[in-house]
């Protein structure tokens, strides 16, 4: 009963953040300088077209009523034309959204998994070499933006010790039908081995210059959560009762020091999203940021809300399952929220 | 402390007249906070790197070896050199020093950070203090889920939209990442604020009479201090950052001027062979984070010991 009412109040909150994220971006696509229907129909038009699309954009209405119709439209995810593709932004969004996300989720993998390995290793090696180590690389990692490791990994890995491509998803050698937009699973769906580990290679560079920082600072808060809880009186009577230490690092230790680890994985996973911008320009990915970005060079408001909204989604529904997650580890944050703090 | 002193405080477990005493020891405190800061090697590193980048910047025009360079200036014939004696970060691909260029590009990341703190750090202390102290009205629901909204963005990709619909510059790039970072400010405050509201100095402030402004700012202000300069120490890193992001993308500081970031951005497209032209710039912005970083870790490891 708890866990039903956290779920649909944490549900409810993700549905108020999204409205007025929408709000937001609606604003702030109606302050922008110039005209939008002059924008989409080109300067050349005359003058009856340019009424026409005023008319079907809604323009002509109040304010409220055209958030109306665009917040209906967006729901139905019709966010219009963009200017630059001359596609429908759904249509592009659908596009390139798997490769971006395919990269988030790479990272945000290499991410976790390194920082729960280093972490745990600098909290039992505390105050070592080890830890020492680990610590120096950490700071480096959260100081360092995600395209200067970009930059410095392309130059190093690609073009000196040349061990990974420097630019797209695949070679363009391999053919690989469209399946689900996810260059791995379609290779693998494809039955092409050999595509499928080319697809992996071209992923390791962008998604290790995305997870850097975000490695550093799980592993940072891991490290100091393991560290607080390897002095708990549980431990030492663990350790007293003859339990073996890798049986209480794996059982007794890691559940309850994941729960910070976790809470800041949802924050990273969108610094993340938002580092891909940047690092899809270094590597040629063709992603949904490549596009967004070229939206915004150009203006091009359609895309740019539809871009921002995606994800908005996409980070509320991150951060919901995370919360869950978390409420799952810490049965206290869930009775909690459920009597309603 | 003389004997007489104890003796005009009957009760030292007052907080109130406990108070009294301790504002004549402030300069006690500073010198022993001071102590204990030099103490720690990190912080001091930090402290050193920022005060270097910081007289690096004002006195850019005397330090840097070539200033003109910073000008709209060409020198083919010295173009693409790699770093030697005479160029230490070596010349890029119009022949302009690179070093010179980075020294004049702290100006506009710390003036990002300065800027941009100034304006957003006032916005978001009043709005967490209001909603703090009008706890659970409507006044603490609408500013908290206006927070949540602006916060469900990644920062990165919030700025970089409003910056785009505005004209590129240095200016709407301030305008863009202050929009997005008050919420952070908001929360803080709102933490700590929430936490003191019902203290026994807030409610005796209340039943005296005390006029809100009094009560938010005399009284529970005070109390937040620490953590605001704390974190606006470690903010002026991520500002800096983000401010780089966006030139790098080209909606910051605008070539020819030199904007760490977009010298980075700049250089890339003669990656491998001329790594330094982006490299040396990408280096700079993380030296100037990490000090920023570590001064503000040095901060707050301060904090946390005068508290315990």
């Amino acid at each position: 009963m708890n866990y039903v009412t956290f779920v649909l109040k944490r549900a409810f909150h993700a549905v108020f953040v999204l409205l007025g994220l929408s709000l937001i971006i609606f604003t702030v696509s109606r302050i922008m300088p110039g005209d939008p229907v002059r924008l989409a129909v080109g300067s050349r038009a005359p003058q009856w077209v340019v009424d026409n699309m005023r008319e079907q954009m809604h323009l002509n209405e109040s304010i409220p009523v055209q958030y109306g119709h665009w917040f209906i439209d967006a729901l139905r995810g019709d966010f219009g034309v963009s200017l630059v593709t001359r596609r429908g932004v759904a249509k592009d969004i659908h596009e390139f959204f798997p490769a971006t996300l395919e990269l988030a989720l790479f990272s945000a993998v290499i991410s976790l998994v390194g920082a729960l390995i280093l972490g745990s290793l600098s909290a039992r090696y505390k105050d070592t070499w080890v830890d020492n180590a680990i610590r120096v690389w950490s700071y480096l990692g959260i100081v360092t933006p995600s395209f200067v490791f970009a930059i410095l990994f392309v130059l190093i890995f690609a073009f000196w010790l040349n061990w990974f491509p420097t630019i797209g998803r695949i070679d363009r050698a391999f053919d690989i039908a469209r399946i689900t937009g996810f260059m791995t699973i379609d290779s693998l769906l494809a039955g092409n081995l050999r595509a499928f580990w080319d697809a992996v290679v071209h992923l390791i560079l962008p998604a290790c210059a995305i997870a850097m920082g975000p490695l550093a600072q799980e592993a940072r808060i891991t490290r100091s959560s393991m560290a607080d809880n390897l002095a708990k009186d549980y431990i030492a009577s663990a350790r007293a009762l003859g339990v073996s230490e890798r049986r209480i690092m794996s059982r007794y230790l890691l559940k309850p020091s994941l729960i910070p680890t976790v809470s800041i994985f949802g924050l990273d996973f969108a610094a993340g999203l938002g580092n891909a911008f940047l690092v899809e320009l270094i590597f040629n990915w063709p992603g949904l940021s490549r596009y967004g970005m070229s939206a915004m060079l150009s203006k091009d408001l359609n895309a740019i809300s539809g871009v921002i909204l995606t994800f908005g989604v996409v980070f509320v529904v991150v951060n919901v399952i995370v919360d869950l997650i978390v409420a799952q580890l810490d049965p206290r944050i869930r009775l909690r929220a459920a009597k309603g703090s | 402390m003389k004997r007489r002193d104890l003796d005009s405080y009957k009760d030292l477990n007052d907080p109130v007249q406990l108070a009294g005493l301790k504002r004549d020891s402030r300069r006690e405190n500073r010198a022993r906070n001071w102590y204990k800061f030099t103490r720690n090697p990190l912080s001091m590193v930090g402290l050193i790197t920022v005060l270097t980048i910081v007289v690096l910047a004002v006195f850019a025009p005397f330090i840097a070896p070539y200033p003109e360079h910073v000008k709209p200036f060409t020198d083919f014939k010295n173009a693409s050199r790699p770093p030697s004696a005479e160029h230490w970060f070596g010349t890029d691909e119009i022949g302009r020093d690179i070093l010179s260029r980075v020294i004049f590009g702290f100006r506009f990341s710390l003036m990002m950070g300065l800027v941009v703190l100034v304006i957003v750090v006032p916005i978001g202390v009043l709005l967490g203090l209001l909603a703090g102290y009008y706890q659970n009205s409507w006044v603490d629901s609408l500013i908290m889920r206006t927070t949540d909204v602006f916060l469900a963005v990644p920062p990165l990709i919030l700025a970089l939209a409003i910056a785009s619909i505005l004209q590129p510059n240095l200016f709407n790039a301030m305008l863009a990442v202050c929009l997005t970072w008050w919420p952070w400010y908001t929360r803080l405050v709102y933490g700590v604020t929430s936490g003191l509201r019902n203290e026994f100095f807030v409610t005796s402030a209340e039943v005296t009479g005390a006029r809100l402004p009094h009560i938010l700012f005399r009284e529970i202000l005070p109390n937040c201090v620490s953590p605001i300069f704390t974190k606006m120490s470690l903010d002026m890193g991520w500002v800096i950052i983000l401010g780089a992001s966006l030139s790098f993308v080209g909606l910051g500081v605008q070539p020819p001027r030199p904007g760490l970031g977009t010298m980075v951005s700049g250089g890339t497209r003669y990656l491998p062979d001329q790594w330094w032209i982006s490299v040396f710039p990408a280096l700079a912005i993380v030296v100037l984070v990490l000090g920023f970083n570590l001064l503000g870790d040095g901060l707050r490891d301060l904090f946390a010991a005068e508290d315990s």
